[in-house]
């Protein structure tokens, strides 16, 4: 699996990402420049977490705008994954490659901890390694992660299967008490329509070894591997 | 020509920060606070004269980057 990392001003967790992408696949991706407006021929396309543009605006608005961003748009339109997690989801909901929007977080604070996870589908290249309704623990580190979309659009991505993963307690329960947000409907992370862009952000990146708190986020980079190679 | 530009959270969009606003002038005695609604301003520096061209090149400026439209309004006032 070949696949480029994109480096915008103001991200951090490009590194781990990058380091994520090489332990399962062998391969180190390509750091591409935000700046730049050719991307390599890759099978994924990845933007990780931090604070492109330092949040100017709002979280993600400047980056979506960059030079790199047409030609992502561009090879996502033609079926090439792209992977986005935290700021990375941000900037491809700005982007418009995923539906809805991230804002403050409701308790306004910044929260940088372990959060559980419902699996929703495993009918996807991101999640095949992981079965529908497994629990799984990663990490989340944001401010303005709190998902909101029209309610319109919450009922069509319920319909169409687009809800990747929910916040939910150590058992498994939807109840709103492993929410760490504020997200509707404890959404944690969507697809597009043809799920082959996601969005998250918790960091599976984060949550690769055991010795580091956990394996848990490791299966969806093998699952990627698995489905591109 | 100079422009302002208003961007609100639409209604039923939460606003944690205009209810912590509220929350803090309530705790400083402003009782009479009702709900409190935070948002953006700017103001830009526009070239040309034709007011109704920049009313619409605003328009884009909002709908391409300055508002996300999926939680937020926005209005333009223009200057002369």
């Amino acid at each position: 699996m070949r696949a480029a990392v994109i480096v915008f001003p103001g991200i951090n967790r490009e590194v781990d990402v990058a380091n994520a992408i090489e332990m399962t696949s062998g391969r180190r991706p390509a750091m591409v420049w935000h700046g730049d407006s050719e991307l390599p021929d890759v099978d994924l396309i990845v933007i990780g977490g931090g604070f492109s543009y330092g949040d100017y605006l709002r979280c993600g608005a400047m980056a979506a705008h960059s030079p790199i961003m047409s030609e992502i748009k561009r090879r996502a339109a033609k079926g090439v994954p792209v992977l986005g997690i935290c700021n990375g989801f941000q900037i491809i909901a700005e982007a418009g490659l995923v539906p809805g929007t991230l804002m403050r977080n409701d308790h306004l604070k910044f929260v940088c901890a372990d959060v559980h996870l419902k699996v929703e589908t495993s009918q996807s290249l991101f999640t095949n390694r992981y079965q529908a309704g497994q629990v799984i623990k990663v990490p989340v580190a944001h401010g303005e992660g709190n998902y909101f979309v029209e309610p319109n659009m919450l009922k069509r991505l319920e319909d169409r299967g687009q809800i990747a993963f929910r916040y939910c307690t150590a058992a498994g329960e939807l109840d709103g008490s492993g929410n760490p947000n504020g997200s509707q409907d404890n959404i944690a992370g969507v697809f597009n329509e043809a799920k082959t862009v996601l969005g998250l952000m918790p960091h599976p990146e984060n949550a690769i070894e055991a010795q580091f708190g956990g394996s848990d986020g490791k299966a969806l980079f093998e699952g990627l591997v698995d489905a591109l190679s | 020509m100079k422009a302002r530009v208003h961007i609100t959270l639409k209604h039923g969009v939460l606003d944690p920060q205009g209810k912590a606003i509220g929350n803090a002038l309530h705790r400083l005695g402003f009782a009479e606070v009702g709900e409190v609604r935070q948002g953006k301003f700017i103001e830009l520096e526009l070239g040309g004269s034709d007011v109704e061209t920049a009313r619409g090149r605003l328009d884009e400026m909002c709908r391409r980057l300055l508002a996300n439209t999926v939680i937020e309004n926005y209005s333009i006032e223009l200057l002369a």
